[in-house]
C-alpha cells in the first residue's frame, strides 16, 4: 500500500518523554490535587516543538489543495480563495470585536452583515436574505422551516407533507426535505438532462409543501423549464426552493426570483471563494420572496431612519434561531469582500469564465470520453468513462486515482448517479488557459494508458506517499483513533473495528 | 453478467424468487452488485416490517454510492438475511444465493406481468 517508505509517522510515533517543551511558568499558588488526570499521567506523546512544527509543514505538503493544485471536484466549485478576503477579516476593527459588544461600537460589523443581507437578496433577484445559517445544509433546514411556518400560517401544513426533487438535484436536497420530517417523491430527468415536466405535473398533488431544485443542476444543465416548473408549483399552492450550489453557473446573468423560485441558499465557499475548510466555520445564506419574510430566523440585522444598525430579535413569526450565536461572520465578511472587489460586472464575468472554462474542457475531452453533455454545459460538464470501462477495464475510480500522479486533483466520481462511470468536472472560472490544457492532457494521456497498459490505472496512483487504499475496510473497520500495532492486527484479521486504545484517553 | 433464469428482475436492479411455500425472496442482481462495487454496509428492515409496493426496503452502501433497496411488492418480512448485514461483502460474493437479503409474505398473490424474465433483464442491461 504504501509507495514511499518515508510516510510521516503519527506524533505518537515521534514521542521521546522529556522533550516537550514547556513554557509554563514556575508554579507559584500552594498546590493542591486535580480533579482530573493530570498531563504526566495521561499517555500524551512528548516531542519538541520543532519537530512538531516540521511534522505538521511536512503533511501539509503531503496534502492536496487548492493553494497547491488545481481541483476540479465538480458540484464543490473549488475556485481560489483570494488573500484579500483573509487581509480584510484579520483588520483589527473585524478581528477584535467581540461578538457581545455593544451595537453602538460594532456598527461596523453590523453593517457588514446588513449590507451583505441586501446584496445576497439582490443577486437573488428577491426580497430579503438571512446571513445566519451556518451551512449551506442549514440553509437548507432554515428554508423548509419557513416553508412549514408559511403553510403553517395558512392552515396547510398538516396537509402538505411531502417535498417533491428531481433526481438531478443535489443529495443534500431529499436528505435535508427528510431530516424535516418530510416524504420526498423524486421526479426523473427527460433525455436532455432536465426535469421530466409530466413527471412533475404528476407528482405535483395538493399534499406538496415544496419542490426542491437545483438549477443549473447536478448534470451541469440549466432548467430550461424553471419558468413553467414554478408556475405549475405555484398553481398547486406549492413553494419553490433552489438550491444555489451553482449559483458560479448564473451570477449575474438570470436571477431565481425572475424564474419563480420563492427561496434559496446560497454556497458562500462555493460562489464567493470562502474556505471550503473541511467542516469548518461556513454559512448558507438564505434570500427569500417577500411572503416568507416574516419567518426569517433571528437575529436579522436592521438599518433604523437614523442610519443606526441593530441587531432584531422582536421577530413574532420568526422560526427561531438557528445555533446559539450570532453566526459565522467572518465567512459572510470574505463573501462580502469577494462580491464588493467584482461589482456587478465582475461577478458576471465570473459566471461567463466559469462556463466558458467548463465548455472548454467538455470540447477538448467529448471524443475521447463520452458525455451528459452533448449540447454544452454551464459550470461543470459530466464525463463518463463507461466505455472504457468496458473495452479495457478501466473504471472512472481508476482515472481519479491516476490523476493525482499528473498533479491534479480527482474530479467527483460516480456523482451524478444517474451517469453511469460518471466524472464530474468543475474548473471555476479562477484557473488559467495553461492549467485547463494541461489536465486535458492528463485526462488524454490517461485514456491511452488504459488501452496500453490497463493495470497501471488499477494500481495507481503511484507517485503519492500512499497508493491505493482499501476503502472497504476503511469503511469496515472505521477507526480514527491510534491505536497499538496489536490492535490493528486483530481488526485485519477478524474485520472487527477495535475500540480499545491502550494508553489513550477516551472521548 | 450472471442472470439467472428462474427469476424474476426489476428495472431497478432487484430480483425476485417464488418460493415453494409462497413466499418471496429479494435480492439485488450480480450487476448492480457490480456497479456498487464492495458493499460496507446494508441495512435491512425488522422481522414483521410491512413493505408497500414501490417502497424502500433498505440500503446497501458502497465506497462509491449509496443504493436505496426497492421492493416491487407488497408483503410482510417474515426473514432478513443477518449473514448479509453482518458481512455485506457476501452480496458481492453471491447476489443470487448467500447474498439473499429479504423474505416477503406477500399480501396479495403475486402478479409478474410488471416484471422481468431473465432474458428481458439481460437485454436491458446489456
Amino acid at each position: 500500500m504504501l509507495n514511499s517508505p518515508s510516510l510521516e509517522p503519527l506524533l505518537f510515533e515521534l514521542s521521546d518523554p522529556g522533550s516537550a517543551s514547556d513554557y509554563l511558568p514556575p508554579l507559584d499558588v500552594p498546590e493542591a490535587p486535580l480533579p482530573f488526570a493530570t498531563r504526566a499521567e495521561l499517555d500524551i506523546p512528548e516531542v519538541d516543538e520543532h519537530s512538531v512544527v516540521r511534522h505538521f509543514t511536512r503533511l501539509s505538503q503531503n496534502t492536496f489543495s487548492i493553494d497547491t493544485h488545481f481541483y476540479p471536484l465538480g458540484s464543490c466549485t473549488m475556485k481560489y480563495n483570494p488573500k484579500l478576503n483573509e487581509a480584510v477579516a484579520a483588520m483589527p476593527g473585524f478581528a477584535s470585536v467581540h461578538p457581545l459588544q455593544a451595537e453602538t461600537t460594532s456598527q461596523g460589523w453590523l453593517e457588514v452583515l446588513f449590507r451583505a443581507q441586501e446584496v445576497l437578496a439582490k443577486i437573488a433577484g428577491l426580497d430579503a436574505c438571512t446571513v445566519q445559517p451556518l451551512a449551506g445544509a442549514q440553509g437548507e433546514f432554515c428554508g423548509l422551516l419557513m416553508i412549514r411556518a408559511y403553510h403553517n400560517a395558512r392552515g396547510e401544513a398538516d396537509k402538505r407533507r411531502r417535498i417533491v426533487v428531481p433526481d438531478s438535484a443535489h443529495g443534500t436536497n431529499p436528505a435535508s426535505a427528510a431530516r424535516c420530517g418530510y416524504a420526498v417523491t423524486t421526479v426523473k430527468s427527460n433525455a436532455e438532462g432536465g426535469v421530466d415536466m409530466d413527471a412533475m405535473r404528476a407528482a405535483l398533488k395538493d399534499d406538496v409543501a415544496a419542490v426542491m431544485i437545483t438549477n443549473p443542476n447536478t448534470l451541469g444543465v440549466f432548467e430550461a423549464q424553471i419558468e413553467e416548473l414554478c408556475t405549475l408549483a405555484h398553481e398547486n399552492g406549492a413553494l419553490v426552493y433552489m438550491d444555489g450550489a451553482n449559483m458560479n453557473a448564473i451570477l449575474g446573468q438570470a436571477r431565481p426570483g425572475d424564474m419563480g423560485v420563492d427561496v434559496m441558499h446560497y454556497n458562500v465557499h462555493k460562489t464567493f471563494s470562502t474556505p471550503h475548510g473541511g467542516g469548518g466555520p461556513g454559512a448558507g445564506p438564505v434570500a427569500v420572496r417577500s411572503i416568507l419574510e416574516p419567518f426569517l430566523p433571528v437575529p436579522h440585522v436592521i438599518q433604523a431612519e437614523s442610519g443606526e444598525f441593530a441587531w432584531d430579535w422582536d421577530r413574532p413569526d420568526a422560526v427561531g434561531s438557528l445555533h446559539g450565536f450570532r453566526g459565522n461572520s467572518g465567512v459572510i465578511l470574505r463573501a462580502l469582500t469577494y462580491i464588493l472587489r467584482h461589482g456587478g460586472e465582475g461577478l458576471r464575468q465570473v459566471s461567463s469564465d466559469a462556463v466558458l472554462s467548463a465548455n472548454y474542457i467538455l470540447a477538448r475531452l467529448k471524443g475521447t470520453y463520452e458525455t451528459a453533455n452533448p449540447n454544452g454545459c454551464k459550470h461543470e460538464c459530466v464525463l463518463s468513462a463507461s466505455k472504457l470501462r468496458s473495452q479495457y477495464g478501466v473504471s472512472a475510480w481508476d482515472i481519479a486515482k491516476r490523476l493525482p500522479d499528473y498533479g491534479f486533483h480527482a474530479p467527483t466520481v460516480y456523482f451524478p448517479t444517474i451517469v453511469k462511470e460518471s466524472m464530474m468536472i468543475e474548473p471555476t472560472e479562477t484557473e488559467t488557459k495553461a492549467t485547463l490544457d494541461a489536465f486535458c492532457e492528463a485526462m488524454l494521456a490517461i485514456a491511452e494508458e488504459a488501452k496500453n497498459d490497463p493495470d497501471l490505472l488499477h494500481r495507481a496512483p503511484l507517485t503519492m506517499p500512499v497508493g491505493r487504499l482499501d476503502e472497504a475496510n476503511a469503511a469496515k473497520c472505521l477507526n480514527l483513533c491510534w491505536t497499538t500495532p496489536q490492535a490493528e492486527e486483530a481488526c485485519e484479521s477478524d474485520g472487527e473495528p477495535k475500540r480499545e486504545i491502550a494508553g489513550a484517553p477516551t472521548y | 453478467m450472471n442472470t439467472p433464469t428462474d427469476l424474476f428482475y426489476t428495472e431497478s436492479d432487484e430480483w425476485l424468487r417464488r418460493e415453494d411455500d409462497g413466499l418471496v425472496t429479494l435480492g439485488i442482481t450480480d450487476y448492480a452488485q457490480g456497479e456498487l462495487g464492495e458493499i460496507v454496509y446494508l441495512e435491512l428492515p425488522e422481522v414483521g416490517t410491512s413493505i408497500v409496493a414501490g417502497g424502500s426496503f433498505g440500503v446497501a452502501e458502497s465506497v462509491k454510492a449509496v443504493g436505496e433497496l426497492h421492493s416491487p411488492i407488497a408483503g410482510e418480512v417474515v426473514a432478513a438475511n443477518t449473514d448479509a448485514t453482518e458481512n455485506p461483502g457476501v452480496v458481492n460474493e453471491s447476489p443470487f444465493e448467500n447474498g439473499w437479503m429479504i423474505r416477503l409474505k406477500p399480501s396479495e398473490e403475486l402478479d409478474t406481468s410488471s416484471l422481468m424474465s431473465a432474458e428481458q433483464y439481460a437485454a436491458l442491461r446489456a
